[in-house]
């Protein structure tokens, strides 16, 4: 295949970036898209141009590193894929390909493709746990948690954290990614006694960092994880009753 | 220096208690003065991390992503062990013990599997009290499932997600340490060495993966839970930045290296599918429950999968392990693999690969039945390859998965440098020659959880008062510079090769003479090989771009360094145990049947690397095991 592939370039967060366009004479069906830009990096190393510096790790779509705008899309044109676990075979020989960071003012450029994402960190930090001591856990079945119960947390504990929710919203806001945790610990019993200032302090920690939600439903989209706004529309219920309740 | 592995006297169900009652306490009030950095962010460094900072310690942790949530335990799908016999099979924790030794090879230490089993129990109980979302039963209770290589169901597990849920409960643990301000998190940031004075582990040095600064860390522990070194082969199932950096550091500061030969090959991985290819993808071996795996009859094979009848295929590992199927442990599971590619009859690309069948699963369960225990496996296939594995048989081939083999720990999991603890993957100790599935997040999040916070206290006790050395001193600003120099002389190299390429070579090498099958022959050369592409490796290297930016080039050529040297031992360590036992299969010495054949009179030992120099042989120490609670047998899955 041969592609046409215009690429973010950005020395470092102060500098300015550009579009730059590379020609990539040899890629293959088979290549995962990150397969394809390491080909192009050796290229360039080759040439003794500095490569496309771009996050990524486990290349298995569990981690959440990777993730770039392709044509406009996080993680690109297959719904329910990160960018490691997209391949070629969904672009044509002689495409363009406009390949960007993610788009929010939350996730700074460090280089190139990668951005800082430590806002989702302190979203967590801010309250997305159980607090439980090593070692003070009593025995793990005599916690009773009904099968719809559990598989509706997992669904919500699906979230890898790559960011792509809040990198295709128009507002650049976080709900997703923040009610995917909140979700997931208040459908389980474990998570009730912090139910209300999990959710209060997590919303606030959002609300620093993020733009507000205006339905766009665009996180879903292009979620790799099928996350469903579900989640945000009970992390609003349970916002609402944690402010009445007066936590 | 002679090994000890301070292993408790006493039967061995009461050594751990034994251990717990000598090792000496730190009181609460004295915890909050010692400073401990935890290298690694996984299940063990996670957990360790995140426990440490409860019982108040003031820690400080590290990881090279850009946040401790994405450590490569993440990426683990199949399940964790625990002997809670929740199924009423038979199981207990004499039998995860006996289990683990057996499937190790009787390479292991008999103590440390045991604790392992012990707290097994405690790791899901603090799991689920995290909210870890394991799979339930109707009635509300865990599920559980049986899992490569074991007879009973022990194995707990979140779709095929349990290491990431597992990952996410450890990681979710330390956000709340460091919300607390227990812990202070450093991501982005790869330590490249560590300090050592006066025998004693003083801290690490740094640099920060944006800016390129190289600094000192100082503190009264150092903690490693920099995870394995699979990547040394290139193509691995391990994360891409998944490196040997820190515990090769270490090793070369004096901590010995035990056991480097013994590396994990995966049976269940897909395929590679071109030169350009990147790494391999794992696909749990859970698979291996409901999938039946085959090759054609004939060499001369030609037709597509579902046209070939019955009659022409050849069940290898029903065949060959009537008792144990399609569930034999993964070392002769991959084995059995190479052996009929070897033979010619592999499938796909290379005719390197063997199919994993649901068509029976299918038909006795249903298509739903199968969605819904493997629905994201069948998903992620699809995704790669192309192929609906509901219609065509997968393929799948072995690939680099763990090393078992690590650095060197006693049985408090302290190196051969005092104050230096390895836990998880990182060190040496529960697996021996083999590791079984569902085990390696069983131990990375024991070491983490429930024995590093126990043990650590002891060798603070001792040091009560004392402080860590100020990162002024003179061993601190002797490391940093020689850690500034080689990064600078990775920079200055003066090549035209990239790092990759080297590094698909050096893999290549190690893959084809100390992969899944080895001979004296083959070490000895590829030792001369490795020691000559080393030699061109600093000429012809070319790395762009500066220290003071994110480079990954240069990421990658320090670890590439190390890798060379790694690779070294390893087959040094290969050519050295002239014998067969778990993952260590040398041609020379196997059973007429073709199966590992030990030599327990001369090799019931560990065997622990000292660093020798650059240009000095490596000096070997042995720590001679005893099995007096599982008589070494030949481990026999027929």
């Amino acid at each position: 295949m041969r592609l046409k592939l215009q690429i973010w370039r950005q020395e470092n967060g102060e500098a300015g970036g550009q579009f730059v366009t590379y020609e990539l004479a040899d890629a293959s069906p088979e290549m995962s898209f990150l397969e394809m830009l390491d080909v192009l990096n050796e290229q360039l190393t080759e040439r003794g141009e500095e490569p496309v510096a771009f996050e990524h790790d486990c290349r298995e779509g569990i981690c959440g590193s990777c993730g770039m705008m392709i044509n406009g899309q996080a993680h690109g044109p297959m719904a329910g894929t990160a960018t490691c676990q997209l391949h070629m075979r969904h672009f044509q020989d002689g495409d363009e390909i406009r390949i960007e960071p993610w788009r929010s003012a939350a996730f700074p450029v460090l280089k190139d493709l990668v951005v800082d994402r430590a806002p989702l960190d302190r979203i967590i930090e801010s309250g997305g746990y159980i607090s439980v001591n090593t070692g003070s856990a009593r025995d793990a079945n005599e916690i009773l948690v009904p099968k719809p119960a559990a598989d509706r947390a997992m669904d919500a504990a699906e979230c890898i954290g790559c960011g792509a929710c809040v990198a295709q919203c128009p507002n650049g806001a976080g709900q997703l990614f923040t009610s995917a945790k909140i979700s997931h610990l208040g459908l389980l019993p474990q998570g009730q006694p912090e139910r209300d200032r999990r959710v209060k302090r997590m919303v606030e920690t959002m609300e620093d960092y993020f733009g507000s939600c205006s339905n766009y439903r665009e996180c879903e989209a292009v979620c790799p994880k099928g996350i469903s706004i579900d989640f945000i529309a009970r992390m609003n219920r349970d916002y609402v009753k944690a402010l009445i309740r007066g936590e | 220096m002679t090994l000890d592995a301070k292993v408790p006297s006493g039967q061995i169900q009461d050594k751990w208690d034994k251990a717990r009652f000598d090792l000496k306490l730190v009181n609460p009030a004295n915890k909050r003065k010692f400073k401990i950095i935890v290298v690694g962010s996984g299940l063990a460094g996670g957990s360790a991390a995140a426990t440490l900072g409860e019982l108040g310690y003031h820690v400080q942790c590290f990881c090279y992503q850009d946040s401790p949530r994405r450590a490569h335990s993440i990426a683990a799908q199949g399940g964790i062990n625990a002997a809670k016999n929740y199924q009423n099979d038979g199981d207990s924790v004499w039998r995860l013990f006996y289990d683990t030794v057996k499937g190790g090879d009787f390479r292991s230490r008999e103590a440390n599997v045991y604790r392992l089993a012990q707290v097994s129990v405690n790791i899901i109980d603090q799991c689920v009290a995290q909210g870890v979302p394991f799979a339930r039963e109707y009635g509300g209770l865990l599920d559980n499932r049986s899992f490569g290589g074991a007879q009973v169901s022990r194995t707990f597990y979140a779709r095929g997600q349990t290491g990431q849920q597992l990952q996410l409960g450890a990681y979710q643990a330390l956000a709340r340490q460091i919300d607390a301000g227990q812990v202070e998190m450093f991501p982005r940031t790869e330590m490249l060495d560590l300090v050592v004075e006066d025998g004693r582990a003083r801290g690490i040095v740094t640099r920060d993966m944006v800016t390129g600064e190289i600094a000192s860390y100082s503190a009264d522990a150092v903690v490693l839970a920099t995870g394995g070194y699979s990547n040394v082969f290139f193509l691995s199932t391990n994360a891409k930045g998944c490196n040997a950096t820190a515990i090769w550091r270490a090793h070369r500061r004096g901590a010995y290296f035990a056991n480097p030969c013994y590396t994990q090959i995966h049976p269940t991985c897909i395929p590679q599918h071109g030169d350009y290819q990147s790494k391999l993808t794992l696909m749990s071996e859970s698979l291996r429950n409901d999938g039946r795996i085959w090759v054609p009859r004939s060499v001369s094979e030609e037709r597509a999968a579902n046209d070939i009848p019955e009659a022409e295929r050849d069940y290898y590992l029903e065949r060959r392990y009537p008792a144990f199927g399609n569930l034999v442990p993964r070392d002769i599971a991959s084995r059995a693999a190479k052996a009929v590619c070897d033979e010619g009859r592999g499938v796909g690309h290379g005719g390197r690969g063997v199919y994993l069948d649901f068509a029976d699963a299918i038909g006795r369960l249903g298509k739903g039945a199968i969605e819904a225990k493997y629905g994201n496996l069948f998903e992620m296939y699809e995704r790669i390859t192309g192929e609906d594995p509901y219609t065509v048989p997968m393929r799948i081939y072995p690939a680099p998965h763990y090393t078992m083999g690590g650095l060197w720990v006693d049985y408090n999991l302290m190196s051969t440098i005092e104050g230096l603890y390895v836990i998880g993957e990182a060190n040496f100790s529960d697996h021996g020659a083999n590791r079984l599935g569902a085990s390696a997040l069983m131990q990375g999040l024991a070491d983490g959880y429930f024995v590093l916070p126990y043990t650590i206290g002891d060798y603070l006790s001792k040091h009560m008062g004392e402080g860590p050395l100020p990162t002024g001193h003179a061993a601190f600003q002797a490391v940093e510079t020689e850690v500034a120099d080689r990064v600078q002389s990775l920079l200055s190299a003066d090549g035209s090769r990239t790092v990759d390429s080297f590094h698909r070579e050096l893999g290549a090498l190690c893959w084809d003479a100390c992969g899944m099958s080895r001979t004296a022959e083959g070490l000895a050369a590829a030792i001369d090989q490795i020691r000559e592409l080393k030699g061109r490796y600093l000429k012809e290297v070319k790395v762009l771009g500066g220290n003071e930016q994110v480079n990954q080039s240069l990421e990658k050529a320090g670890r590439v360094l190390d890798y060379f040297e790694l690779a070294e031992l390893m087959c040094r360590d290969a050519l050295m145990r002239e014998e067969s036992c778990g993952t260590h299969f040398r041609e020379e010495y196997q059973t007429p049947e073709g199966e590992a054949r030990r030599d327990d009179e001369k090799f019931t030992f560990v065997g622990a690397w000292e660093y020798g120099g650059p240009d000095t042989e490596p000096n070997l120490h042995r720590e001679s095991l005893e099995f007096q609670n599982v008589p070494p047998s030949q481990r026999s899955y027929k």
